[in-house]
């Protein structure tokens, strides 16, 4: 076939380059050019090079912070994932119950994210709050604005009340996908319950769970609001995770050459292990087609 | 393997099943012989699944028995019944290999390791898939997984039944023909008491000893295929079997004649008289044109299909096939058509009457 020669055609990717240019490029080009600029004020900028960058890869400060959200991350993804699969394994199939489930999984989701924080702000007090307050009176020291421990399990704590139903209603959605006769030939085979999970259930899964635990990943990664409205980012800097701390920098102390660096680092982040999970995923899905 | 009983049994998928319209499943007693090999034969939704489902145990029914040997099994779990059913969809665990697949359900019974190589490796001759039995099963073709299932279902030797549930819709022609012999000279050698659904006559016709019919939920016909085919049972059943199917015209009987519209017919034996809707059913095999005597038909159309000719032609108001033979040629003055009296059979509200009765005898009734 003949290929038609046409070079108005570029004319029609021009809105999409438009958008994406206001949306993305030119606020990232912005905080790029910032990483390589230095200001004493009133809107004089020098040439800098990459001191920023270096400033950063030797901050000790950065580097804890960024151990913190690593390990927020996985905690919550360790209780999550696990956590909203065997929701979903106990969730009726259908009828009433599996339409009254699947509301009361969603409440959780649409809650503001500064209602979370403020919810679970009031809540785990021990002066007010109905958590703190009972913590407190059955014996158990908690105190989130002081103890180390008891900040982390509240902000942990809060976001599996927040984010767990996502998981649940994901994986949900990959169960009901399956047939019922795999379920019947299970029972044919005499398979045990656990062998139905690890031979019919999980595989079936596993595409919606990937998608889950990105999401989950993404979201707790760059997670601000809750904690903050919790607990500030304390007791000292216990609960500082990535991007309050960037929010002090950037606009607490205005360094914002130390912060646009900051930032592009976090970005390469988390698009690497996007990258990480997107071929992990299209691996999958060769892997189901051929 | 054993000899399966249902005792009276009836299923509905309402809680409170009212008049026998809601009945999935109508009620049914039934004996299976053990080590024969049936097939259930109905359009889709006339019940032949939920009749297999409540065999193995996957669904309770609504009432009546099932008996294994005489042992009573209706409350008894699928695992407990011993029995393997391969469904219409293949099911496969595509996490694991092929070779897995074909030991799971010997590995679930705790069989020794040794027996499960040496069973797993003639079933894979058996389904000819030797040569992929390490590799996983996902990304298969459709076939494949379907052979996968069917070996599944015959790897254990001890089962009391073997239950197909339209196996091979998924399967290209060739390999139907190839399973279909293979499931055949399987029941020969082992001797399962095996059960075969399909809505494919020429599938249930060369695949069973008997052949089970079923319409809207009820068993109208159990017979081998020679009775199926001379003798239907119900309208339906004349229907159903035969390419193209039998002809039913309505009739008033009067001895041993049926008087229909434009003539009267020869009947096999004589007939008291009889109430109800009355028809008579003819093969299109044993009608033939004739130039002379008979009743007047109009032909429509002749399909040459290659064996034979099949003659679409209306009688009054009604279509009227007959099957001519290849050599015959058909003129412009064949305008009659003669019925072979043996080939007759009489019909009252869809049900047959021999000659010499006035009710019908109808399956499944208790007696």
């Amino acid at each position: 076939m003949e290929k038609t020669v046409n070079q108005k055609a570029w004319f029609l990717v021009l809105p999409v380059l438009v958008l994406v240019a206001f949306s993305a490029v030119i606020p990232l080009m912005t905080v790029v050019n910032y990483s390589v600029q230095d200001s004493f004020g009133q809107n004089n900028f020098f040439w800098a090079g990459l001191i920023w960058f270096e400033e950063l890869l030797n901050s000790e400060r950065m580097w804890d912070a960024l151990g913190r959200q690593l390990a927020f991350s996985a905690i919550i993804l360790a209780i999550e994932v696990p956590l909203g699969i065997f929701v979903a394994l106990n969730m009726p199939k259908k009828g009433f119950w599996a339409s009254v489930c699947l509301v009361l999984m969603s409440l959780p989701l649409l809650i503001p994210w500064n209602v979370v924080g403020t919810i679970w702000q009031v809540f785990a007090r021990v002066d007010i709050g109905l958590l703190g307050y009972t913590l407190d009176k059955i014996g158990v020291d908690y105190n989130y604005t002081q103890d180390f421990f008891a900040a982390w399990a509240t902000i942990i704590v809060m976001d599996v009340w927040h984010w767990t139903s996502l998981v649940a209603l994901l994986a949900y959605a990959g169960l009901q996908s399956i047939p019922n006769a795999y379920y019947q030939a299970a029972k044919i085979d005499q398979a045990s319950r656990w062998a139905v999970f690890r031979y019919i259930e999980f595989p079936k899964m596993l595409g919606v769970l990937m998608i889950a635990i990105l999401l989950r990943f993404m979201d707790s990664f760059m997670i601000y609001t809750e904690p903050f409205v919790v607990t500030g980012g304390g007791p000292g800097n216990a609960t500082t995770l990535l991007s309050i701390d960037l929010v002090k920098m950037a606009l607490g102390q205005f360094d914002l050459g130390n912060a646009a660096a900051f930032s592009i680092m976090y970005f390469l982040v988390i698009l690497a292990i996007s990258w990480v999970f997107y071929t992990v995923m299209t691996n999958l899905d060769k892997r189901d087609a051929g | 393997m054993a000899k399966i009983t249902l005792d009276n049994l009836a299923h509905s998928y309402m809680p409170n099943p009212a008049s026998e319209d809601d009945f999935a499943l109508k009620e049914l007693n039934h004996d299976w012989a053990d080590g024969e090999a049936y097939a259930l034969l109905g359009s889709s939704g006339c019940g032949k699944s939920t009749l297999l489902n409540i065999i193995s145990g996957l669904l309770h029914p609504s009432q009546g028995r099932i008996l294994f040997d005489g042992k009573d099994v209706t409350g008894a779990p699928t695992a407990e019944r011993n029995i393997a059913q391969v469904f219409q969809f293949p099911v496969v665990y595509d996490t694991m290999t092929v070779r897995d697949n074909l030991a799971f359900p010997l590995r679930n019974r705790g069989a020794d390791p040794a027996y499960i190589a040496q069973r797993v490796q003639s079933i894979a001759a058996m389904i000819g898939m030797e040569d992929t039995l390490n590799r996983k099963a996902r990304g298969l073709t459709a076939d494949a997984k379907q052979k996968i299932s069917l070996g599944r279902g015959m790897v254990r030797e001890d089962v009391n039944a073997l239950l197909f549930d339209e196996p091979l819709t998924v399967i290209d022609p060739h390999m139907k023909w190839e399973l279909r012999t293979q499931l055949k000279r399987l029941h020969h050698d082992f001797g399962h008491t095996m059960i075969y659904v399909t809505h494919d006559q020429t599938e249930a016709l060369t695949f069973a000893d008997k052949v089970v019919v079923m319409y809207d939920g009820r068993v109208v016909q159990i017979g081998t295929p020679e009775e199926l085919f001379e003798r239907p049972a119900h309208t339906f059943v004349g229907y159903f079997i035969g390419s193209p199917g039998m002809n039913v015209i309505p009739a008033r009987i009067e001895g041993d004649r049926a008087h229909v519209e434009g003539g009267s017919v020869a009947l096999p034996g004589g007939f008291a008289p009889l109430s109800g809707k009355v028809e008579i059913g003819v093969r299109p095999e044993y009608a033939r044109l004739t130039s002379g005597e008979g009743l007047p038909v109009t032909i429509r159309r002749v399909e040459d299909v290659g064996r034979h000719k099949i003659v679409r032609a209306t009688l009054g108001e009604r279509d009227l096939n007959i099957i001519a033979a290849e050599s015959d040629s058909i003129g412009p003055d064949m305008t009659r058509v003669t019925f072979d009296p043996a080939g007759v059979n009489v019909y009252v509200d869809d049900w047959r009457v021999a000659p010499g009765s006035t009710q019908p005898s109808k399956v499944g009734e208790a007696a």
